[in-house]
């Protein structure tokens, strides 16, 4: 009786079970690296807003503090978005005439919002807070990025979960003194590890145990 | 027409399929978008499509009745907290974080936005603005002056009033004399003083 399968067919047997593995892997590798990419958690997209809100200019180049705009930051879960007249403090002045205001003026007018398009998203299921945050030693850039250089807001990390995971494990690393909070250049002092240790028994901050456990931003 | 209508379902899956990598948070669950208002999130359910809703005329928010003892009229001079260190500490704070956009660091008004091409604000060292009781400035950071708008919404009564007390500092600080300074504080000035 004459052979079925070429004697290649042994090789191609193992080949294949070879390359099942491997390549499932890759493909496996390839679905986890697309959803930690970019391209997925949208990282360093800048979104169009319905005016181009440059946060380079007024904070970069005037120096307005944060909480000139967004109040409730350091007494509230939510950082607060500005109502219209917030703007025309000074835009009730300065540009007053100028086409691409036309927006802010036309909701001031007529008490209608406008609907910024919202750049930091999480999911539903967390309970994020950013009062516990600032009033902890987390300062605003160390999740934002350098605020002051953006001329459209992106998102500067990930705002995955691991991310989230990786400082609440180990809080001291970006821990910083009560008056360096708002300070959009902050970087970490060489004695940062004895500093942040310091600063977490000033803080009180809570044990990693308690800072990773589920319900701290899951309810 | 069987080719077409398969044409017409390929054509479709891949629509479906970069609309669903063009969206931003389809691939993430389906919790991860739940039926609830966030804050500030809009709402189909209110003409004016927010989902926040303003206060109803003559409602009286809670904890606002604490403010009643906060009003101090115009013309008066009162001051109703005790001036402490940390009440002066908060009026800095705060006098700079809504303040010298305009007023500036000194209260001199060249604050970067007034350079910048907003319409200068007086000197807070001027006499006039010496003279007037603290009611007056408290009406003016309340309801605004002029070009500058109220900061009610922004600023609350107890740091309006940490404000004040910061600029009535900052007022002294190009008026005092170094016999008004204790004695222990006179020294240390007249040392470094003669230090330099």
């Amino acid at each position: 009786m004459a052979q079925i399968f070429h004697r290649s067919a042994n090789f191609l047997a193992r080949f294949s079970l070879f390359g099942t593995v491997v390549l499932g892997g890759l493909a496996l590798t390839g679905v986890l690296v697309v959803a930690r990419s970019p391209y997925i958690t949208n990282e360093r997209v800048s979104r169009n807003q319905p005016i181009q809100f440059s946060h380079k200019h007024h904070v970069g180049d005037e120096g307005i503090d944060c909480r000139y705009c967004h109040t409730s930051v350091e007494s509230s879960a939510y950082a607060g978005i500005p109502p219209t007249k917030t703007c025309m403090n000074c835009h009730s002045v300065l540009f007053n005439n100028v086409g691409y205001l036309e927006p802010l003026r036309e909701s001031y007018r007529t008490d209608q919002s406008i609907q910024w398009v919202k750049v930091h998203r999480l999911a539903d299921y967390v309970y994020f807070n950013h009062s516990i945050h600032i009033n902890k030693g987390i300062g605003c850039s160390s999740c934002h990025g350098s605020i002051n250089q953006m001329p459209l807001v992106f998102q500067a990390s990930p705002l995955t979960m691991s991310w989230c995971l990786d400082c609440h494990r180990n809080p001291q690393a970006n821990l910083r003194p009560k008056d360096q909070i708002f300070n959009m250049d902050w970087k970490a002092p060489a004695d940062q590890e004895e500093a942040g240790k310091q600063l977490a028994a000033e803080y009180k901050l809570r044990t990693t145990v308690e800072l990773t456990s589920c319900s701290t931003c899951h309810r | 027409m069987k080719a077409n209508s398969s044409l017409r379902a390929i054509l479709l899956a891949f629509l479906g399929a970069s609309s669903l990598a063009g969206c931003n948070y389809t691939l993430r669950q389906d919790m991860a978008n739940q039926p609830r208002q966030n804050t500030l999130s809009p709402s189909d359910l209110f003409a004016d499509g927010r989902s926040e809703r303003q206060l109803i005329d003559n409602t009286v928010a809670r904890g606002s009745v604490e403010n009643d003892a906060l009003f101090v009229p115009k013309d008066s001079n009162a001051f109703p907290l005790p001036i402490t260190q940390e009440l002066l500490q908060r009026g800095q704070e705060r006098y700079n974080i809504f303040c010298t956009p305009c007023h500036g660091l000194q209260g001199n008004g060249q604050g970067m936005v007034a350079v910048r091409g907003m319409k200068h604000p007086p000197s807070y060292h001027q006499d006039r603005l010496r003279q007037e009781p603290n009611g007056y400035i408290y009406d003016v950071v309340t309801n605004g002056f002029g070009a500058m708008y109220g900061y009610s919404a922004q600023i609350p009564p107890r740091d309006r009033w940490a404000i004040i007390a910061y600029v009535r500092a900052l007022q002294l600080s190009r008026n005092a004399h170094v016999a008004d300074l204790p004695a222990d504080l006179r020294e240390k000035l007249m040392a470094q003083g003669a230090a330099k």
